[in-house]
């Protein structure tokens, strides 16, 4: 019984969980075309597992329930079934290719190579910052954690990070991006492993020291969107966050002026210690 | 019953912690050496004792038994699956070195030069580097180097570990056929034949060291080259040690016809080194 | 045919304490020293997840520094696995293989001591770093290059104790597979054999098979960065990624050596306690032979974000994906075991019980991870995390815990106390799920993984998960109680401790003596587990 107050929990904490997306708890589905595959692949996959979880738990309940010894059953003998084994073996590859045939389409998209890009950014991951060159604009900066939130951060600070806004969340140089636009980026690192990582684009993609990794994205919706690092890269790694400022682009036009005007602020700086 | 058809069940041995005393010491030892503290090396060389002591006694315990014939069938094919699954995990040991070796000649290297997926990665980083091999990679580390050619020494050394398989099977029939002159002689000419690749390696490495310019770490090539010619050079090390022991043994008629699974044991490894000196020779000088 | 001979012909158990112990060749001791040792490192791993879980209890960095707990989550993961539910397994084996193919021992007994007794000094070893300059191993327990190499003085004490533990696995191994082929009793045919020594043979053999590769790995590390190689460095033509390569072909079939025996332990409970015979022997053997089959052509899943070409990716996608069909079929056989069985509940079948659903689950979230295209998303954050303890707590230390109970009586001679035992279930069960359930949640809502602080949004799940962690964790001290008690004192166990239960090792007397099967037991149908002619 417990079992089946227990699974029946189970299942509505899953069954909710598109409803309480804002909650926390779900993927989103994010602001481009690669994250609405991922999220829509997600999804798919995630309720066929439910549903046959809900199947086998079931079957299984039912027979915990009703074939126990203190209700008196008396055990069956049969062992073995040729018939019911090739049924499951059949069943399950009919169901992997049924969500093998979306995946492998929404791979080929987003590994698909564009023909055109409209910017490319150079990305680089170093311990613990960003560096983002703007290839055929001449703009480069840093971008690291804010101020507020490392201060927070720090062991036995004794403030309470919940007062910081978008605490470990915010960088003092935003990495800013026309929408609409095909942006690629070449991610590299300089001394460990990194990974770039926006929720709201879809993937995250290693940045290797050595080797240049490539990605697109193509932003449709103007905002803020928030990512991290994602490949444990030393001490600081939980501390190198990510966040794109995707503007219009004339917004964009008017910003890569503006950067090129004050370019010796924008020049990327020597790199002090941070913590 | 008589003794020999039981399983027999040695009761209680400290061969096992000695050897693990060794094992502790020696790797302390060298992780202090590689921390920069001299001294390790002493306590290494107190593992390697104690590992051998260890060696010496376990082997020894179970030549004693196995003279006194406390060895059934069933032991013995214990033994020898032992024996075959060890051999079998050192062939996994070195395919990791074989799967280093083909992965950076077919991945990493073309893609540092630009090729396939690295187009960029050779455009933004390493501009005007082009795959080829023997590379030391992009960045020229440890300086221009010469390769030692195939068909020198190594082709030699091919040619004498060959003729050692030859000669440890003349052994082996020698052994079978009980003829205990000629197992000693062909186990010797094995050693002698070890001793002279060993000698011949040991006179590659110096001649790579101080006429080619090809170290340990001369980029990738030098890496893959001497790890998987060095550790097989340690093998076959082992190898000939173990050969000798045999020949010993072999000497003072430890073997019969019926009873010689310390033979075949070593001739097994022999031929593990043996074949995987041919895939070095084919895919480390040869290709 | 054979039987055993013992070198002064008598058969008592060693009188002085280091005799016993020490320099034992007997294979229930050594299985002893192996489960206490697995327990003895549990608590420890256990204690570091602890520290994890209060260090994440609330956002801000209240207890420990950054690099302190990127120690703690590498070490907690490398004795957890290597240490407790890896040497649990071969404590389980010791134990009962020889008992379930009717050996008088274990094929190499000297060696078994030795691969039991290099442990307890890796590992001494290994926790030894964290207290030298630098602390302990930090960069993950994958030891990643090039974060890895940053390591200070305990780089390489890390690397060798793998060394270590890597020997001491392959000897168990080796030591296993012996005596499943040559050391049954007559009679004992391959597809006699309980699934529990099945699953073994198969787990073994993965075992020789990928710990020297992981040991090659790690050398190349020890070399990049003692003695100038460039295994790991493009610079000199190497690739950071290649690491991640070996380190996975070792890695991914490393997850099924922690599974398959616990799908021979369940696969041993749940006939008994249903009464019934294991449904689908045969299909069980095979598809565990698939399952190690696969587990060496889908180590890339643990790397689809690294810049793969788009064949690789497709196919390591595919591979994955395959591997639910056996596991699937493995879920099936068990349901229909239960199926019109005559079951009762005692706290090894709640065990194994939890085990099929819970793990179940962490197979589902694994065949979401498995979708690449979504794994762009899952990789590194706590869906994750949450994946490998549902299959590795709800799993692999579900399934010890089952064969513990289970077993329990046959090697103390006492039942354990059942309400306890229920008691302990359920506080686990309920507090495991509080603890890994809504990580799937802080995964998809982003939080990477590997992180000692995170932003306020992940504050609510963290928190439950911290409370969950917490009393999984007293649960577990309570386990050790319960098993200490049984070890102490209890109802004698009658040899057939269990009703329902069948094979060999319900023949001998609870407890076992120190010797069973001098001679070989004379096999009859009814002795075996599983019949797998009973068509
Ligand atoms: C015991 C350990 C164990 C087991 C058994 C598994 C089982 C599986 N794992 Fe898991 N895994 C780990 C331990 C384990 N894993 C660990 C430790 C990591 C992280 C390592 C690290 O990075 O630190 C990891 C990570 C991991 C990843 C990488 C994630 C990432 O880093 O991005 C992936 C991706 O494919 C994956 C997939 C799978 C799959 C497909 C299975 C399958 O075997 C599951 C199969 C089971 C089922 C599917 C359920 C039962 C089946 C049915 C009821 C049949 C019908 C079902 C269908 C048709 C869907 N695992
Ligand atoms: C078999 C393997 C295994 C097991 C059993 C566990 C058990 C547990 N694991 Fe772990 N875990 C891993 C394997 C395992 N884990 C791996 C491979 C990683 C990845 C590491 C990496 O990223 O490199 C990981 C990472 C990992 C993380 C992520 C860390 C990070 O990304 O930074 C977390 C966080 O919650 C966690 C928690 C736990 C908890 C709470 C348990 C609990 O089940 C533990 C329960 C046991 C006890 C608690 C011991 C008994 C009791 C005491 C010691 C008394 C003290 C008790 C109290 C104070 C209440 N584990
Ligand atoms: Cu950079 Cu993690
Ligand atoms: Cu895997």
């Amino acid at each position: 019984m417990k079992n089946l107050k227990m699974m029946a929990a189970l299942g509505l904490l899953l069954a909710s969980t598109g409803a309480w997306a804002e909650y926390g708890l779900n993927m989103t589905p994010g602001v481009t075309e690669f994250s609405q595959i991922a999220y829509g692949l997600h999804m798919k996959i995630l309720w066929i597992c439910v549903a046959i979880g809900v199947l086998v738990f079931g079957v299984m309940i039912y027979s915990m329930i009703a074939h126990r010894k203190s209700k008196g059953a008396q055990p069956a003998q049969f062992s073995h079934s040729t018939t019911a084994e090739i049924v499951w073996t059949i069943i399950p590859i009919l169901i992997l290719v049924y969500m093998a045939y979306p995946a492998t389409k929404a791979l080929i998209t987003m590994e698909a190579p564009r023909d055109k890009a409209d910017l490319i950014v150079k990305v680089t991951g170093f311990q613990w910052r960003w560096r983002y060159d703007y290839l055929n604009e001449d703009v480069s900066f840093i971008s690291s954690l804010d101020a507020e939130s490392n201060r927070v951060r720090q062991l036995k600070s004794g403030e309470d990070p919940s007062q910081v806004k978008d605490y470990l969340l915010n960088v003092d140089h935003p990495l800013v991006l026309p929408v609409g636009k095909q942006v690629k980026f070449l991610l590299t690192a300089d001394d460990v492993i990194h990974s770039w990582w926006v929720p709201a684009l879809g993937w995250k993609r290693d940045a290797i020291p050595g080797f240049v990794n490539e990605a697109w994205t193509k932003i449709e919706k103007p905002g803020i969107y928030r990512g991290q690092c994602a490949e444990l890269c030393g001490r600081d790694h939980g501390f190198m966050p990510i966040v794109i400022k995707a503007v219009t682009p004339e917004e964009f036009e008017a910003w890569v002026a503006e950067q090129k005007k004050s370019a010796v602020a924008g020049r990327v700086q020597p790199i002090a210690d941070q913590s | 019953m008589t003794t020999a058809e039981r399983y027999y069940v040695p009761h209680g041995s400290h061969w096992p912690i000695v050897g693990t005393f060794g094992m502790m010491t020696l790797v302390i030892g060298l992780a202090n050496l590689f921390n920069g503290h001299d001294w390790g090396i002493y306590l290494a060389y107190v593992g390697v004792a104690a590992i051998l002591f260890m060696l010496w006694g376990w082997f020894g315990d179970q030549i004693h038994e196995s003279l006194k014939g406390l060895y059934s069938k069933q032991v013995d094919v214990s033994y020898r699956m032992g024996m075959t699954w060890f051999i079998f995990s050192e062939v996994m040991f070195f395919a990791a070195f074989f799967g280093a070796l083909f992965y950076t000649r077919e991945y990493s290297i073309p893609w540092l030069g630009g090729e396939g997926a690295g187009a960029w990665t050779n455009f933004i980083l390493w501009n005007g580097y082009e795959a080829t091999w023997p590379s030391n990679g992009p960045a020229g580390i440890g300086g221009d180097f010469e390769t030692i050619p195939a068909w020198g020494v190594p082709f030699l050394n091919t040619l004498i570990l060959l003729t050692s398989g030859l000669t440890i099977t003349l052994a082996h029939w020698a052994v079978k056929k009980q003829k205990q002159l000629q197992q000693v002689v062909w186990l010797a000419a094995t050693v002698a034949l070890g001793a002279i690749f060993l000698y011949f390696q040991a006179h590659e490495y110096m001649e790579a060291y101080n006429e080619l310019n090809l170290t340990l770490s001369s980029g990738i090539y030098g890496s893959t080259f001497f790890m998987l010619t060095g550790f097989h050079g340690l093998h076959v090390t082992l190898g000939t040690i173990m050969l000798i022991v045999i020949t010993f043994r072999a000497a003072k008629g430890h073997f019969t016809p019926e009873n010689h699974f310390a033979f075949e044991a070593v001739a097994w490894y022999w031929h593990f080194v043996d074949v995987v000196w041919l895939g070095l020779f084919i895919f480390v000088y040869v290709l | 045919m054979s039987s055993v001979a013992h070198a002064e012909g008598h058969d008592h158990k060693p009188e002085g304490f280091l005799d016993r112990w020490l320099f034992t060749t007997n294979h229930k001791d050594i299985g002893t020293l192996y489960l206490v040792f697995s327990l003895t490192m549990f608590i420890i791993g256990g204690a570091m997840a602890m520290v994890i879980r209060a260090e994440l209890f609330m956002p801000g960095m209240q207890l420990v520094d950054p690099a302190f707990f990127n120690q703690m989550t590498t070490m907690h993961a490398l004795i957890m696995v290597f240490g407790a539910v890896m040497p649990a397994f071969v404590g389980l084996a010791n134990w009962m293989i020889p008992m379930m193919v009717g050996a008088p021992d274990m094929a190499l007994p000297r060696m078994n001591n030795w691969s039991f007794w290099i442990l307890p000094f890796a590992f001494t070893m290994l926790l030894s770093t964290l207290f030298m300059d630098g602390g302990a191993p930090a960069a993950g327990w994958t030891l990643y290059p090039p974060l890895v190499l940053q390591g200070g003085n305990s780089f390489a004490f890390a690397i060798f104790a793998v060394h270590l533990l890597g020997i001491s696995s392959i000897m168990g191994a080796i030591n296993i597979i012996a005596t499943i082929l040559n050391m049954r009793a007559p009679g004992m045919n391959l597809l006699n054999m309980p699934l529990f020594v099945w699953t073994w043979l198969i787990t073994a053999f993965l075992l020789i098979a990928v710990m020297p590769v992981l040991a090659g790995g790690v050398t190349m590390l020890l070399t990049d960065k003692f003695f100038g190689t460039s295994f790991f460095n493009a610079a000199g033509g190497g690739d950071p990624v290649m690491y991640q390569h070996i380190f996975w072909f070792f890695g991914h079939p490393e997850v099924y050596i922690m599974i398959l025996p616990a799908f021979g332990v369940v696969s041993e409970i749940l006939p008994t306690f249903s009464r019934k015979p294991l449904f689908g022997y045969t299909s069980m053997v095979y598809a565990s032979a698939s399952i190690a089959f696969l587990s060496f052509i889908v180590w890339s899943h643990h790397m689809f974000t690294v810049g793969m070409p788009l064949g690789g990716e497709l196919f390591f996608m595919y591979a994955t994906m395959v591997i639910a069909v056996p596991t699937g079929v493995k879920i099936f056989n068990w349901v229909a075991t239960m199926w019109k069985g005559a079951m009762t509940f005692e706290t090894p079948m709640l065990f194994a019980v939890g085990f099929v659903i819970m793990f179940t689950i962490g197979g589902f979230s694994g065949l979401m991870l498995a979708i690449a295209p979504a794994d762009f998303q899952y990789h590194d954050t706590y869906f994750v995390v949450a994946h490998f303890h549902y299959v590795l707590v709800t799993g692999a230390v579900y399934a010890i815990m089952a064969g513990v109970y289970y077993w329990l009586p046959k090697w103390t001679g006492h039942m354990y106390d059942e309400r306890l035992g229920k008691i302990h279930f359920w506080w686990s069960t309920i507090a495991v799920n509080v603890l890994f359930f809504p990580q799937h949640f802080l995964g998809l809502a982003g939080m990477p993984r590997r992180i000692p602080d995170y932003s306020v949004q992940f504050a609510e799940f963290n928190m439950i998960s911290s409370i969950g962690g917490f009393a999984f964790g007293l649960a577990q001290i309570f386990f050790v109680y319960i098993v200490w008690k049984t070890v102490k004192g209890g109802k004698p166990a009658e040899a057939r401790a269990w009703e329902g239960a069948k094979g060999l090792e319900w023949t001998v007397p609870s407890p076992a003596p120190h010797h069973t099967f001098e001679t070989p037991p004379e096999i009859k149908p009814d002795m075996i587990a599983h019949p797998s002619n009973a068509h």
